[in-house]
């Protein structure tokens, strides 16, 4: 990492991950601050409120760094790391459950850094994804987790199983009712207002 | 609706994104049926903005960062310290044990000379 630094290269994901797992701090840092705001969407979109995402990202990134060495790299850095989150996620979610309810008022508008980059998106894909966040946070939270890690983030069945401590088929079924739920919320809703009309 | 599209509507859900495979009566009817089409649809579009979700990216909050880093950083010093303390211990305890053992040893040697003396004949 040194003769990386010293030249002014950047280096990439890859070869910091690398460095980190000999146990280079200065690299471990950087991979932070270049993920952490990936880490940080997924922790909101999973907890429903930032102070919890706030301790979600601290709790994974402390879990990746002693796990590193762990780490084979047979899957990309990030998609383990959505793996670590959603633990971490689902441990601090069972151990708040019973003391308070979620607060999803207090999460801010997402920015869509894809759209201001690429004016090709269209306003109607905006509007979409309005819609599709509205109705994620009307799931309850064992069908929103695992229609986030699934749809959004593209994690594999035995990924989700693994990270949640639910088996296989326990996460296709929830998979499917929250996508049934999510379905119903975006068009039944639509449906009986045009009904009305 | 029909019963064929109430079937398909169950299994719609889970057919959409071709992770369970649809019987091929099913696929043939909706191949046939607008409703079933509409439907199907509808979940395809619903998936693809669950997917485009992903270039969205909410802002953390300050000081996140800085607090992550300084967890991190915590938490290696205590690991550090321990280590230390464990491989203290460690020497600590092997010290302990070669002594014992060494006055073991003594002790034995020495007992073994004394009833070597007391048998040897006069």
């Amino acid at each position: 990492m040194a003769t990386e630094h010293g030249t002014g290269e950047v280096p990439d994901l890859a070869t910091l991950v690398t460095a980190a797992q000999e146990g280079d701090r200065h690299a471990f840092d950087e991979i932070v601050r270049r993920t952490y705001v990936d880490t940080y969407t997924l922790a909101v979109r999973l907890t429903a409120s930032e102070e919890d995402a706030r301790d979600v990202v601290q709790e994974a990134y402390l879990r990746a760094w002693k796990g590193l060495r762990k780490f084979r790299g047979d899957a990309q850095f990030s998609t383990w790391m959505y793996r670590i989150t959603a633990n971490s996620a689902a441990t601090l979610t069972s151990k708040r459950r019973r003391q308070r309810t979620v607060q999803i008022d207090d999460v801010a508008d997402p920015i869509e850094t894809e759209v201001a980059l690429h004016p090709e998106l269209a306003t109607e894909n905006v509007e979409l994804m309005n819609e599709l966040s509205a109705a994620l946070d009307e799931l309850p939270p064992r069908l929103r987790t695992v229609v986030i890690l699934k749809d959004v983030y593209g994690l594999s069945h035995e990924a989700i199983a693994e990270e949640l401590g639910i088996s296989v088929t326990a996460a296709k079924v929830r998979l499917h009712r929250g996508r049934k739920r999510m379905r119903d919320l975006l068009y039944e809703e639509a449906g009986s207002h045009a009904d009305a009309v | 609706m029909p019963t064929q599209c109430d079937e398909i509507a169950l299994v719609l859900p889970q057919a959409v994104d071709a992770a369970e495979p649809v019987a091929l009566p099913m696929r043939r009817h909706i191949e046939s049926c607008l409703r079933c089409q509409a439907e199907l649809a509808r979940y395809r579009r619903m998936l693809r903005g669950l997917q485009m979700l992903r270039t969205q990216y909410f802002e953390p909050t300050p000081g996140l960062l800085a607090q992550t880093l300084a967890s991190i950083t915590a938490a290696s010093e205590r690991r550090a310290v321990t280590s230390t303390l464990t491989k203290r211990r460690i020497a600590y305890a092997g010290a302990v044990a070669g002594a014992v053992a060494a006055a073991g040893t003594t002790t034995a040697a020495v007992l073994l000379a004394r009833a070597r003396r007391r048998t040897l004949p006069v």
